[in-house]
C-alpha cells in the first residue's frame, strides 16, 4: 500500500484559518505531521510611516477575540515612546478592561470552542458538536455561557465604548474614568458570574478526572514555559517581568519586557506563515517554550486571589509539583484563570483609586525619536509590541510577537503526537481527526493574531503518499 | 412548522471580530435558532456549506490570498443571498493597508528583517497558499447582495439585517445609526 497524506482543512472551532497535513508511510503509520498557517498580513511593514498613536487602533484589528490585548500592549509601547508613566488609576482601569477580556475570551473558549468536545464528546455528530448543539442539549448551561461572555464584553464596552475594537487607551493613560453606574452594574452581577465560573471549573475538572488516562498522555510532552509574574512571583496579566522556566520547573531567566530581544528569537519554516519563537540562549529548537494558561501556571509561585489559589494548589499536584505537561490541562488552567479574572475584578472595583479622575499623564516635553516595548499576558499568552519612531513620531520600525505564535511549536508537536496515537491505517475516521484538532484547540490558537504580521490559517488534514500524491482529504 | 432558513458563514482575511459581533447578539441568538439553522461556520464543525446550498451566506474579511478567492467563490455558488460583513469584506479594511507598501516588501520585513528573526526565509512551500499582490473587498471577486459595514458591525446591525432577511425583505436598508464605518 502506498504512503499517503491526510489534510484537515480548515481546523474549526479555533480563531482563524489553520490546516494540518499528516504524512503516512507505506504501512499506514504516521511519519510526519505539519500544522500550516496560510495567511499573511504584513502589519509590520504597512504601519511604517503612520503616527505611532494610531497603533492602539490599528493593531487591535489583528484579532477580534482579544483586541484588548493588542490595544493594551500597544498602549504600553506608546507610553514608552512618549516617555510617560500612566497614573495608578489609569493602570487599574486598563487592567479592569483586560480582566473583562479574560472573562469573555476564556469563557467563550471553554463553552463555545473547545467545550463541545468535552461536553458532547470527541465522537459526537459533527453537525451538532458546537455551541448550538450545547444550546439544544443543555439550554440552561448554554444560557450561562452566553451570559458570562456578555458580562466580559460589557465591561469592555462600558470602558471603551464598544465591545470589539474599543477606544480607551491613550499614551500616558486612558481617555475616560469609570462612571459610578458602570461600577455598580459590574459589581452587581459579579457573584452570579463567579458561580458560573465555578460551575465551569467543576465541569472541566470532572471531565479530566473521568478521563485521567487520556489527559495524562494526550499531547503530553516536556517543554520550557513563559509568563509574566509580579515582584512576588504571583500571577500578573497586565504588567510584570517575564519569567522562563525549564521542563523541570527550574528558573532559566527573568527579565524586563524591554529587553526581550536578548532573550527571544524567531525561527521560520518554508511551510508556514507563522514564525517559531524560542528562548534565544538555548537556540532552536531546544529553546522552544509554551505560553498561555498552562505556561503561566507552570512559571508562577502563586495566584493571589483566594478561590483561584485554592485551585492552583490542586493544579500543582497533578505532576507532583513539577510542570504539568499534558495539553488537555490547558483547559483546567484556563478555567482557573477565569476564576482569577473575576476575583481580580472584585479587587479592582474595591480599590480606592478606581473611581479617580486622575487618568492621564501628559509628557512635560516631547522627546522624539522614541522607542517603546509593550508586553502583556494576552488570554493566549505573552504578547510583545515593539515600535520605534522618527523625530515626527512616525513609525520607522515595528515588530510584533504574538501569543499564539509563541505556541506554534507546541501546537505542531501536539498535533503530531495525537496523529501518531490515533490516526492509523488507510481509513480515516472523523473522530480521529477531530482529536488532532482537539489537540490544537487546547492552545486556543488565535490564528489571526498569529499571522497578524502574518494572517490566518485554515486547518486542514490531507493524507499524502511518500511520493507526494494526495491520497485522501477529509472535509466535513 | 416552517422549515428553518439555512445560513453558512466563513471568514477570509479578517480578524474574527465580525463573527464575535454576531455572537454579541447574546441571548437573542437562542431565539434566532428557532428559525435559522447554522450549517458550516468557523464556530461549528461543518467545514463547508452543504451540497444542497443555503439561503444566506455570510463572509467576513478581505480577499488577501488565493485561498480567500476559492472560499468566496464557493460560498457564492452555494448561497442565494451573499452578505459581506464588516469593513474588510466591504472594501478591504485594515487588511488593505498592505496595498500601500506591496506584498513583497511586507514579506521581506516580516520574515527576513524583523529584529527577532534568526536566519529568516520567506515561506514559499507548495503547501502554502499564495498572498495576492493586491488586497480587495469581496465584491471584486463575486457578486455581493448586501453589505453590512462597520469594524465590526454592531450586534444590532446583524440582528436587524438577519431579521429583515428572515422576513423576506430584500433589499435590506440599514437604518443610519447602524450604517457605520468605524
Ligand atoms: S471589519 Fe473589522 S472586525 Fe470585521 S474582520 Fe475586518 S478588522 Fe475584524
Amino acid at each position: 500500500m502506498a504512503a499517503r497524506k491526510i489534510t484537515i482543512e480548515p481546523v474549526t472551532r479555533i480563531e482563524g484559518h489553520g490546516r494540518v497535513t499528516i504524512h503516512l508511510n507505506d504501512d499506514g503509520e504516521v511519519e510526519q505531521t505539519y500544522f500550516h498557517v496560510d495567511e499573511f498580513r504584513g502589519l509590520e511593514k504597512f504601519t511604517e510611516g503612520r503616527p505611532y498613536h494610531e497603533m492602539t487602533q490599528i493593531t487591535q484589528r489583528i484579532c477580534g477575540i482579544c483586541p484588548v490585548s493588542h490595544h493594551l500592549a500597544s498602549a504600553k509601547a506608546c507610553d514608552g515612546i512618549a516617555r510617560v508613566e500612566p497614573p495608578r488609576p489609569a493602570k487599574l482601569l486598563r487592567e479592569l478592561m483586560h480582566m473583562g477580556q479574560m472573562v469573555q475570551s476564556h469563557g467563550m473558549h471553554f463553552f463555545y470552542l473547545a467545550g463541545p468536545d468535552l461536553i458532547l464528546g470527541f465522537d459526537a455528530d459533527p453537525a451538532e458538536r458546537n455551541v448550538f448543539g450545547i444550546i439544544k442539549a443543555d439550554p440552561e448551561l448554554a444560557l450561562k455561557a452566553v451570559n458570562l461572555r456578555r458580562y466580559g464584553q460589557q465591561i469592555i464596552e462600558r470602558l471603551g465604548g464598544k465591545r470589539i475594537h474599543p477606544n480607551f487607551t491613550v499614551p500616558g493613560g486612558v481617555n475616560a474614568p469609570l462612571e459610578q453606574k458602570d461600577h455598580d452594574a459590574i459589581a452587581a452581577e459579579l457573584p452570579a458570574m463567579v458561580a458560573i465560573a465555578k460551575k465551569a471549573v467543576e465541569i472541566g475538572k470532572g471531565w479530566l478526572e473521568a478521563n485521567k488516562d487520556l489527559a495524562e498522555h494526550f499531547a503530553s510532552f516536556p517543554s520550557n514555559y513563559m509568563g509574566l509574574v509580579d515582584e512576588e512571583g504571583g500571577m500578573q496579566l497586565y504588567d510584570g517581568e517575564i519569567r522562563v522556566k525549564d521542563d523541570q520547573g527550574r528558573m532559566i531567566a527573568q527579565f524586563k519586557g524591554e529587553n526581550y530581544l536578548s532573550h527571544v528569537a524567531e525561527h521560520v519554516e518554508a511551510w508556514s506563515f507563522l514564525k517559531y519563537p524560542y528562548y534565544r540562549k538555548l537556540g532552536w529548537p531546544q529553546g522552544t517554550y509554551r505560553v498561555g494558561p498552562l505556561g503561566r501556571m507552570n512559571v508562577i509561585d502563586k495566584i493571589g486571589t483566594p478561590l483561584a489559589d485554592r485551585e492552583f494548589q490542586q493544579f500543582r499536584q497533578i505532576n507532583g509539583g513539577r510542570p504539568v505537561e499534558g495539553s488537555l490541562f490547558y483547559h483546567y488552567a484556563r478555567l482557573i484563570e477565569l476564576v482569577y479574572a473575576l476575583e481580580r475584578i472584585e479587587q479592582l472595583l474595591a480599590d480606592k483609586d478606581i473611581m479617580s479622575r486622575d487618568i492621564r499623564n501628559s509628557p512635560r516635553e516631547v522627546k522624539l525619536p522614541g522607542q517603546g516595548v509593550g508586553v502583556i499576558e494576552a488570554p493566549r499568552g505573552t504578547l510583545f509590541h515593539d515600535y520605534s519612531t522618527d523625530a515626527n513620531g512616525q513609525l520607522t520600525r515595528v515588530n510584533l510577537i504574538v501569543a499564539t505564535g509563541n505556541n506554534n511549536w507546541a501546537m505542531h508537536t501536539a498535533a503530531g503526537q495525537v496523529a501518531k496515537a490515533f490516526v492509523k491505517g488507510t481509513r480515516i475516521e472523523e473522530g480521529m481527526l477531530n482529536r488532532v484538532e482537539a489537540a490544537i484547540r487546547c492552545y486556543d490558537p488565535c490564528l489571526s493574531c498569529a499571522t497578524h504580521a502574518l494572517g490566518r490559517m485554515p486547518l486542514e488534514v490531507t493524507l499524502v503518499a511518500a511520493d507526494g500524491r494526495i491520497l485522501d482529504r477529509i472535509s466535513r | 412548522m416552517m422549515p428553518k432558513v439555512k445560513i453558512a458563514t466563513d471568514w477570509l482575511a479578517g480578524c474574527a471580530g465580525c463573527h464575535m459581533s454576531l455572537l454579541d447578539m447574546d441571548e437573542r441568538i437562542v431565539g434566532l435558532l428557532e428559525s435559522v439553522d447554522f450549517t458550516s461556520s468557523p464556530v461549528t464543525d461543518l467545514k463547508h456549506p452543504p451540497d444542497e446550498g443555503v439561503t444566506v451566506g455570510i463572509l467576513e474579511g478581505a480577499i488577501s490570498n488565493t485561498h480567500n478567492i476559492e472560499v468566496a467563490k464557493k460560498m457564492r455558488e452555494k448561497c442565494q443571498i451573499l452578505v459581506a460583513v464588516g469593513d474588510c469584506a466591504t472594501f478591504g479594511g485594515i487588511v488593505a493597508m498592505r496595498n500601500l507598501v506591496g506584498t513583497d516588501q511586507a514579506l521581506e520585513r516580516a520574515y527576513l528583517e524583523t529584529e527577532s528573526v534568526c536566519g529568516g526565509l520567506i515561506p514559499d512551500s507548495d503547501e502554502l497558499v499564495k498572498p495576492l499582490p493586491m488586497v480587495t473587498g469581496v465584491d471584486k471577486i463575486v457578486k455581493v447582495d448586501l453589505f453590512v459595514p462597520g469594524c465590526p458591525p454592531r450586534a444590532d446591525a446583524f440582528f436587524y439585517a438577519l431579521t429583515e432577511l428572515l422576513a423576506g425583505r430584500t433589499p435590506v436598508i440599514l437604518p443610519p445609526e447602524l450604517f457605520t464605518y468605524d
